[in-house]
């Protein structure tokens, strides 16, 4: 999926700049990185994706659609096309590891041994397969951040935005979820993960687009090119 | 994973909420039952005191056949008359001994001379009985006529206040069981809003966010309106017995099983309403 920014301003009520200006294109099947310190605006790309929130300004196009022009009643299948992994998970703490997952299959309707199918598949990715009774609150960071991903993986979404994956991870459990992402974009998923975590991530030589105080500063694609305004 | 049995897994593990809301709906419906069995007693009681003999009239001697005959079919050529019961001096004179068969004092002192022949009139509608007084009063044969003018008027209030303010006291309660549904549901929806959100964010239609709610809404209003009223059939049962001497000769009790079947049926219609609608406004905050 083709993901478009196109001269994108964002304020909030408070005055706050979330995003200045911001301008990138995400080719489908890519793996990005948005990195940023905490406030740099990562959070807000992920809320305008998904039209959680609406910019000020410039235009957002996902898979060709211009998102500010998908109504309400359409809003839900936007949505389905972009599988997040929250950064605080937004798990269902009454359902079991196996229901939050089913939960976003039985959304799109998907039920049944289908369901079930999927699922098996899902725990198997993300290592889960024994833990599919168990509730969040019996869960590590890590295996948490793995039931977030299998359920934003559920409905096969042709993009995945994993919002912070490695905050608060021990570096063996980061580095596996890295590879778990690796994995998913491999099969095909445009990735994008925000995180704040410069030192893990700077030795991938992936694509990153750095980001500071609402702006674009770099994207790493554009060879010694910085886009901060000088 | 189907939605029933997903609400059902909800209920269950959050059994202190659900306990709760199944407990307000019992109650509520167990009130409306008892409401609605008072309003239908009063309905039957008014019923049968509106279908007593109200007018008689007491004549001056012992009438013939026949003019007992042409003053039943003056009487019966309007359209007012539910019944027709003449009698006569003897027949006066056996029910004086059947009511005083305890006390031979008072029943040697009566003979059947002594007592007037009379007609006992009742009407079909109590609005009725001004006019048919005024029919038997002008007959020359009759001496008296008993009309307990004032008794009936305020019987007419009565019959027309209590059906207004049955009616009347019986939507406040619906209401008030709706307002209260909406408050019980709104507190579980409000409580679950992060749920609603996550759903939401996830691509779950609008739709599919309330109808959780609304199975779960219609549960607990299915549920209360089997509890409340099996609780209050429980209680008619046990209070059978005691009010069977007091509304003696009105035929209200026992309740028929069959009455009270199809009041759970209509119950159980207004509890899927109920709740449906209970929940649908809970919801349309957040979903």
């Amino acid at each position: 999926m083709m993901i478009v920014f196109d001269q994108v301003t964002k304020k909030y009520g408070n005055g706050t700049v979330a995003l200045e200006d911001v301008s990138f294109e995400v080719e489908p099947g890519e793996f990005v990185v948005i990195e940023g310190r905490s406030g740099a605006g990562k959070t807000t790309l992920q809320k305008l994706m998904l039209k959680e929130t609406a910019c000020d300004s410039g235009t957002i196009h996902l898979d060709g659609d211009d998102i500010s022009k998908i109504s309400a009643r359409n809003l839900p299948l936007l949505r389905r096309k972009v599988g997040v992994v929250f950064q605080d998970f937004k798990l269902l703490s009454d359902k079991t590891v196996a229901e939050n997952i089913l939960i976003a299959l039985d959304i799109i309707g998907i039920s049944g041994e289908v369901a079930e199918q999927r699922l098996v598949e899902l725990l198997k990715l993300t290592g889960l397969t024994n833990m599919r009774e168990l509730f969040p609150s019996q869960l590590s960071g890590g295996e948490l951040q793995r039931v977030a991903i299998a359920r934003a993986l559920a409905p096969e979404p042709k993009v995945l935005f994993a919002d912070e994956p490695t905050g608060n991870l021990d570096d063996k459990t980061a580095s596996s979820i890295i590879e778990l992402l690796q994995t998913i974009n491999n099969q095909g998923t445009t990735t994008l993960v925000a995180t704040h975590d410069h030192h893990f991530l700077k030795n991938q030589n992936r694509r990153t687009l750095y980001f500071e105080l609402g702006k674009l500063v770099k994207d790493s694609k554009k060879k010694d090119q910085s886009l901060c305004p000088k | 994973m189907s939605k029933v049995n997903s609400v059902f897994k909800s209920l269950r593990r959050s059994p202190y909420q659900s306990f709760a809301a199944f407990t307000m709906t019992s109650v509520t419906f167990f009130v409306v039952t008892i409401f609605t069995l008072l309003v239908f007693g009063t309905h039957e009681i008014l019923v049968h005191f509106e279908s007593q003999p109200q007018v008689t009239a007491f004549f001056k001697d012992q009438l013939t056949e026949t003019q007992v005959k042409l003053l039943k079919d003056k009487l019966q050529a309007t359209s007012y008359i539910k019944s027709l019961n003449y009698i006569s001096q003897t027949d006066a004179l056996k029910i004086y001994q059947q009511q005083n068969q305890d006390n031979p004092l008072l029943l040697e002192m009566v003979t059947a001379d002594i007592l007037p022949p009379s007609l006992e009139v009742s009407a079909h509608r109590v609005s009725d009985l001004p006019e048919l007084a005024q029919i038997l009063e002008a007959e020359p044969e009759v001496e008296e006529v008993i009309y307990q003018k004032d008794v009936v008027d305020s019987l007419k209030k009565w019959v027309h206040g209590l059906r207004i303010g049955g009616l009347a006291l019986t939507l406040l309660l619906l209401l008030g069981s709706l307002l209260t549904l909406v408050i019980i549901l709104g507190m579980r929806v409000s409580s679950r809003r992060t749920e609603i959100k996550t759903l939401s964010l996830l691509g779950a239609s609008s739709w599919y966010i309330k109808k959780s709610f609304l199975i779960e809404g219609i549960i607990y209003c299915f549920v209360g309106a089997v509890i409340g009223w099996g609780f209050t059939y429980l209680l008619l049962l046990y209070l059978t017995p005691n009010l069977l001497d007091f509304f003696s000769g009105i035929s209200l009790l026992p309740i028929s099983i069959v009455f009270m079947v199809w009041l759970l049926g209509a119950e159980l219609l207004g509890a899927v309403v109920l709740g449906f609608l209970a929940s649908f406004s809970a919801t349309r905050r957040y979903a």
